[in-house]
């Protein structure tokens, strides 16, 4: 029973470091490059969440609020891209690389500004409910976690796999001279992408909320764990990134529990072995180019 | 038939890859309905000629007009939507999207579902075998089978102007024929205006009606594709072959007449 308590609570964690780690690879499989501001970006939406729904704040409900925090987020993401990111458009990774770092700075210094540095949770209706399985505690916070994730997921699987722009999207990953040559604006479909982990940073922070205290540089240490996570998965495919984050949620609390010297950082200690392993992570997308 | 005006006409083009000038002062006409091939060893600027026209690159000075209508510097998707496709050299498909999703991103500038879908029977009509592995990864087909995807998918945006940058490369002779075939049944049954760029001047010229030949960024030569065919500089230069009593030693002494 107390091994499958631990199961819940990492796949719940698990879940968060996932759709992180989704926002990674979206942003690595558009610009080729990481975006070191995902965890900060986390942390936005997660304050954004609960200057919307906390009473002290706005006060609304919480499906309005995490809503509006993911459209905030996502419309941050995009004119982020559109005004920031574009103006290096064409230089070296590295660049961009920098950049990012540089933003994450920024975004936990105004987010100190504008929210302070202590710890504040989201006031949630079910914060201490729980369901009882039999002798099994689902926390409440733990459920909506995870179904959230799989329906988010499953949304952004048809997204992918069935629309025109989830497609094109697709194609301007692959080969982006070619999807140029076939008139797909490329950068417009970037500046989307963005959006598109804005939201889903946005909501991944907002969950993560729910469940424990955010300061303005929760994200940093988190955002490195997701990272961690997206490599894990094949820096490069969606699925691989819930699974790494699935991974390094479950990991941690075992590790927590079974070998406390190591729990802090088995999740590293697992991207060493599955690198060393499969060095393209798990989910490795390999094509060669056929001359 | 040749309208009075061309299709395409550029005008003293300029292009610079980079610090190097790629193209200097290129002018040509492509009247509707043709096929026109451009001739060039590597390095010439036949690429980057195709590229400026589809506008993946910014000429620095000249005009490229379509139809009559100024389209020099214009971004590419406006192009496609004018009817302009870019069949790039190396195939270029979408490794992990499926043969049926590389042909929709062909038509992505259009709305018209049936149209789109009309289009997507007749290019699995010119290449039977794309319809068999339309649900199949593009990046595991063969070379001649991506060559064939490509030409495809550039099909779908149903252009007026096809560009195609050397569909031959890393091809058997066989299916280098099998693909200039259908090129040729394309220009006929469809009536695409074909830009053609090759290496292989011998099939190029043969599908052709007109060529012309670019060096060092410059048109050295043009006429007729049967002229060209007969040209003792063709002849030796892109067909390798030599007048029948050249001594093989000799033949480092024959210069090239257009200089």
């Amino acid at each position: 029973m107390d091994i499958l308590q631990l199961l819940v609570s990492g796949i719940a964690n698990g879940c968060i470091y996932g759709l992180l780690a989704l926002g990674f690879v979206l942003i690595y499989k558009a610009s080729e490059a990481v975006n070191f501001a995902q965890g900060d970006m986390m942390m936005l939406g997660a304050f954004l969440g609960i200057t919307f729904i906390n009473a002290s704040y706005a006060d609304l409900p919480f499906l309005i609020g995490i809503t509006l925090a993911a459209l905030l987020l996502g419309l941050f993401g995009y004119l982020l891209d559109r005004f920031v990111l574009r103006a290096i458009f064409g230089q070296p990774q590295f660049a961009m690389v920098i950049l990012t770092i540089a933003l994450g700075f920024l975004m936990r210094f105004f987010a100190g500004v504008i929210w302070g540095h202590d710890p504040t949770s989201l006031e949630t209706p079910f914060v201490a409910q729980v369901w009882m399985l039999g002798e099994l505690m689902i926390p409440v916070v733990d459920a909506l976690i995870i179904l959230t994730t799989v329906a988010l997921t499953t949304v952004l699987y048809f997204f992918f796999a069935r629309t025109r722009l989830g497609v094109a999207m697709q194609a301007s990953s692959q080969n982006q001279m070619a999807a140029y040559y076939m008139g797909i604006p490329v950068k417009r479909i970037n500046a989307i992408v963005w959006a598109l982990s804005g939201v889903v940073a946005a909501i991944a922070g907002v969950l993560f909320a729910a469940k424990g205290a955010v300061e303005p540089s929760v994200g940093l240490l988190f955002g490195i764990k997701a990272f961690a996570a997206a490599v894990i998965g094949g820096l490069g495919s969606l699925p691989g990134a819930l699974l790494g984050g699935l991974l390094v949620g479950i990991v941690e609390p075992f590790a927590g529990r079974f070998l406390p010297e190591v729990g802090q950082i088995a999740p590293y200690l697992l991207m060493l072995v599955v690198l060393v392993l499969r060095p393209g992570g798990l989910f490795a997308q390999i094509s060669q180019k056929k001359v | 038939m040749s309208d009075a005006s061309p299709l395409l006409r550029v005008q003293n083009l300029e292009a610079f890859y980079g610090p190097v000038m790629a193209l200097r002062g290129v002018s040509i006409d492509v009247f509707k309905g043709k096929v026109v091939a451009i001739l060039g060893a590597n390095g010439a600027g036949k690429t980057t000629l195709m590229k400026t026209i589809s506008g993946t690159l910014s000429p620095r000075k000249g005009s490229i007009s379509l139809a009559g209508e100024f389209i020099q510097g214009s971004d590419p998707d406006k192009l496609v939507r004018q009817g302009i496709a870019h069949v790039p050299e190396g195939r270029e498909v979408f490794p992990f999207l499926s043969v049926e999703e590389n042909l929709s991103m062909g038509a992505y500038t259009r709305r018209d579902k049936a149209g789109i879908r009309g289009d997507m029977e007749m290019v699995y009509d010119y290449f039977p075998m794309l319809l068999e592995r339309r649900n199949q990864a593009a990046g595991t087909l063969s070379g001649g089978q991506q060559q064939m995807l490509a030409i495809g998918r550039g099909l779908m945006s149903r252009p007026s102007l096809m560009l195609l940058d050397e569909p031959s490369l890393g091809l058997s002779p066989l299916l280098v024929q099998e693909i200039f075939e259908i090129i040729r049944r394309l220009n006929k049954e469809q009536g695409v205006t074909l830009l053609l760029v090759e290496q292989n001047a011998r099939v190029a010229l043969n599908t052709a009606d007109h060529g012309y030949v670019l060096e060092t960024g410059r048109i050295v030569m043009d006429g007729s594709a049967r002229d060209l065919l007969a040209s003792d500089d063709i002849q030796e230069f892109y067909l390798g072959q030599s007048a029948g009593d050249d001594r093989p030693e000799k033949r480092w002494k024959r210069k090239k007449t257009w200089r």
